[in-house]
């Protein structure tokens, strides 16, 4: 865990390349091309990138009909905006059809910081899991960002991708190679397992980092695609370690801790704890400081390992 | 050019007993608006497209989006004469399996560009295909064809905003103007009017024909055609349930298909003998 980026910064850089390498790449954004990066792209390939102002419906049906034509659309604003805003036409205009339409949504989560609830979304992963023919994908770190959105790219029909705001810990090595519904063992263990999804994923490896100081064997999956999902990599760890405590910067009620309460109850039923936004709108503050508040820290999941080790 | 006003307007008449028959065996969906739009979804499918229904995703294909997706009887009646599916399975509509479904569903239907039926969404779509044709540099043109209860929908505005910003003179809106919805008139539900001075004020090119003048329906496609810089509208004055008398004009007709006893007279209506 060396470098830090964030995951909308390794977005910008990864779409610029993919518009020189995929003339069908076209980029919209919602007035927020600096804060989504899709600002890069646009610089570079002016002619094919579409300002559609703050008018995030209209983007996505403009969206829908250049796919329709033949295009590879990349549409970018905050998640509470592309998922919230504009859910029923992400429904009706690219997921219902097919559309070969990408909506990678930047600001997911409580680390969007000062600007408060109002922009802080902890339900996008939840309403995009519901909507069929969707593929959600939560990257960990950049190197995972850059993997996502060159699947995303080489993937026809609707992604959905979430990233973050700020800066975040690199976990996975620099040839990781990431698989659309696949989920990733990123540490050995056999006492329990986290399982984790987005910025977590780095908080869980330096829970089970410490819990390991105790003693305690703590294995850590991480779930890029939350759907479609790696169910075996889900079971394979109920199966071998007794217990699991997922994480997410999100609400646990719809998220990665419900998918996984779906595949335990149904394959293997293990005791559960999700760890995540519990079910609350978030509030202004530091991004460091909202972790604490809503308690999305290593230290809360060494305490929840724990809790949980005490069930077994 | 009379020759070929007349020998649409039998045509449309042909589609419009093709509406009721189609309606009247679903026993579901939407005759008013349907028959509304149909003389305009004629001159589109017969007279101004290039398209090829033996070739439904043909490079040089004329784009068509029906926004207003509870008209799709009128969008499945002419798609079968053109020959992008067999007639017969126009008897199929909203059934289970059918590749008919109640709102155009461009997964199953040749033919179909995009998924409309949620209002507001379909000019969003014409938009897009515009731009992307045109960053193509294909001179093909696309229509969207709208309903004005379905201008109250917000996005529409949003779209009509785009398509005059980035200046797509290859997009041509058409509104089926029959002042009414399913609540009512459309000025009493909630007014939309004047339609083609907010166009205008959104920086589009406008027209405003009688939506059943088939001679006036060409020659506003034609000058569409013409003009550049800007998108443009043709706001078309229509009857609701246009062709069958005790249909016209009639909010309760928006979503309700002739019953048996029906039939015969709106076919009669129509020119057309009842075999049944």
């Amino acid at each position: 865990m060396s470098s830090m980026i964030a995951t909308r910064d390794a977005y910008g850089e990864t779409l610029a390349e993919l518009g020189g390498e995929d003339s069908r790449i076209v980029v919209l954004d919602a007035d927020l091309s600096g804060s989504t990066k899709t600002g890069v792209f646009a610089k570079k390939f002016p002619e094919r990138f579409f300002n559609m102002g703050i008018a995030e419906a209209n983007m996505v049906g403009t969206a829908a009909g250049l796919a329709a034509v033949g295009k590879v659309p990349f549409l970018s604003t905050f998640a509470i905006f592309a998922v919230g805003r504009a859910w029923e036409q992400v429904r009706q205009s690219l997921a219902y059809p097919k559309a070969n339409v990408k909506v990678v949504a930047t600001h997911g989560g409580v680390t969007v910081g000062e600007d408060g609830g109002s922009h802080q979304s902890v339900e996008d992963v939840a309403i995009m899991r519901a909507v069929p023919n969707m593929t959600v994908i939560v990257p960990a770190d950049g190197v995972e960002t850059k993997a996502a959105i060159r699947a995303a790219a080489a993937y026809k029909g609707p992604v959905y991708v979430r990233l973050g705001r700020n800066k975040v810990p690199t976990v996975f090595p620099a040839d990781y190679r990431f698989e659309i519904g696949k989920g990733t063992e990123l540490v050995a263990g056999t006492d329990l397992t986290f399982i984790t999804t987005g910025l977590m994923t780095a908080q869980a490896v330096t829970a089970a980092e410490q819990l390991k100081k105790e003693g305690v064997s703590a294995r850590v999956v991480h779930i890029g695609t939350i759907k479609p999902l790696d169910r075996e990599i889900i079971a394979k760890a109920a199966r071998e370690t007794g217990v699991i405590v997922t994480a997410e910067e999100h609400s646990i009620v719809g998220g990665l801790g419900s998918a996984v309460a779906e595949v335990l109850a149904e394959e293997c039923p293990v005791p559960l704890k999700r760890v995540g936004v519990n079910d609350r709108f978030g509030t202004s503050g530091k991004a460091e400081e909202l972790l604490k508040y809503f308690g999305l820290t290593a230290e809360d999941l060494v305490e929840a390992g724990r809790e949980m080790l005490a069930r077994k | 050019m009379n020759e070929q006003v007349t020998h649409l307007e039998e045509k449309a008449r042909q589609l419009r007993v093709a509406i009721v028959k189609t309606l009247h065996k679903s026993q579901s969906g939407h005759t008013g608006g349907s028959l509304s739009a149909i003389d305009m979804v004629t001159a589109l499918y017969f007279h101004k497209m290039r398209h090829n229904p033996s070739d439904p995703s043909w490079e040089g294909r004329d784009r068509f989006v029906l926004c207003k997706g509870h008209a799709a009887p009128a969008q499945y009646v002419a798609l079968a004469e053109a020959g992008y599916f067999p007639k017969e399975d126009l008897m199929t509509l909203r059934r289970l399996g059918s590749h008919l479904q109640g709102h155009p569903d461009s997964k199953v239907t040749p033919g179909v560009e995009v998924c409309t039926g949620s209002l507001g969404q379909g000019l969003s779509m014409a938009v897009g295909m515009a731009l992307g044709l045109r960053l193509d540099q294909r001179d093909n043109r696309v229509y969207a064809l709208l309903g004005d209860g379905e201008l109250q929908e917000g996005q529409v505005w949003e779209a009509a905003m785009a398509a005059a910003h980035y200046k797509t003179d290859n997009l041509c809106a058409m509104v089926d103007a029959n002042g009414l919805q399913i609540d009512g008139e459309v000025a009493k539900v909630m007014n939309v009017g004047p339609i083609a001075d907010k166009f205008r004020a959104f920086g589009w090119q406008t027209l405003e024909i009688d939506g059943h003048d088939m001679g006036a329906i060409l020659a506003a496609l034609d000058k569409a055609e013409t003009l550049k810089g800007a998108p443009t509208v043709i706001v078309a004055r229509t009857v609701k349930g246009k062709g069958v008398s005790f249909f016209e004009n009639k909010a309760s007709y928006h979503g309700v298909p002739p019953s048996d006893e029906e039939l015969p007279r709106a076919l009669e209506c129509l020119g057309e003998q009842c075999n049944l």
